[in-house]
């Protein structure tokens, strides 16, 4: 009688406490991932670090923020896994590097690379108080040919 | 015989038929990265479609994941966009820029 309730017990129980893990690991990585973009200007969810990038996108992402003289956190999601799929599911985008600006998700590397090529990028840096060493080198330049 | 791969395949037959393209480019940049050979799992795609008329480059990008959601979901997970409505694409110089390089990704 025992071992017939174990069985048919244990694993609904089992289960159940897995889900239940699972939905709070999946709702901690989100508040975690929520308050990153909320408490910084610019954030980079990348492969790898800004000194050394995993990826050729993640560098693409890097070198223009560099362009910019953009400061920005960053964040390694090959350290943790769950922050690999948490930015996924946070932001609903299938890939790496993501770029959030204001709290905002802006996009990935193809849509970075064509805001900094159209000029994009340093209006949107400007709307959060961020002048792009683009635009200051600009300024410096037309000062001297007046 | 073709031997372009399933996933390219069913890339190119969705988004040709979600979107009505006027143009597509299914490139299949796998060998570029560390991953094995034969791979389908990075992808470069130009879609030009009138149905990018009017919306925004991340609505666009966000509707061509969508149509891939199952393969993005499956295997692949790079995808790279280019999306232009017609007029966009004939008035550019029509040459895509091959992606990064690879920097060796999660492997060895």
């Amino acid at each position: 009688m025992n071992s017939i309730i174990r069985r048919s017990f244990y694993p609904i129980y089992n289960n159940t406490y897995k889900l239940t893990c699972r939905l709070l690991a999946d709702a901690k990585i989100n508040e975690k991932i929520d308050k990153i973009v909320k408490d910084n200007k610019v954030v980079v969810f990348m492969k790898g670090v800004p000194d050394a990038p995993r990826c050729g996108f993640s560098n693409a992402v890097v070198q223009i923020m560099r362009m910019h003289a953009v400061p920005y956190e960053s964040h390694d999601v090959l350290a943790d896994e769950n922050l690999r799929q948490g930015i996924k599911d946070y932001s609903n985008w299938p890939t790496i590097p993501q770029v959030f600006i204001n709290g905002e998700f802006v996009g990935g590397c193809d849509i970075m690379l064509q805001m900094h090529q159209s000029g994009e990028l340093v209006e949107e840096l400007k709307k959060v108080g961020i002048k792009s060493a683009l635009l200051t080198a600009d300024e410096a330049k037309k000062e001297e040919n007046k | 015989m073709s031997t372009t791969g399933i996933i390219t395949n069913a890339i190119r037959t969705k988004l040709q038929s979600a979107l009505q393209t006027k143009h597509l480019e299914v490139i299949n940049e796998s060998h570029m990265h560390n991953v094995p050979k034969n791979a389908e799992t990075h992808f470069k795609v130009v879609v030009v479609s009138d149905k990018f008329d009017g919306l925004a480059l991340i609505k666009r990008h966000r509707l061509v994941n969508d149509i891939l959601k199952d393969e993005l979901q499956n295997g692949v997970h790079a995808l790279s966009i280019v999306a232009k409505t017609p007029e966009q694409w004939d008035s550019s110089d029509k040459v895509v820029e091959s992606s990064p390089n690879c920097r060796g990704g999660f492997g060895k």
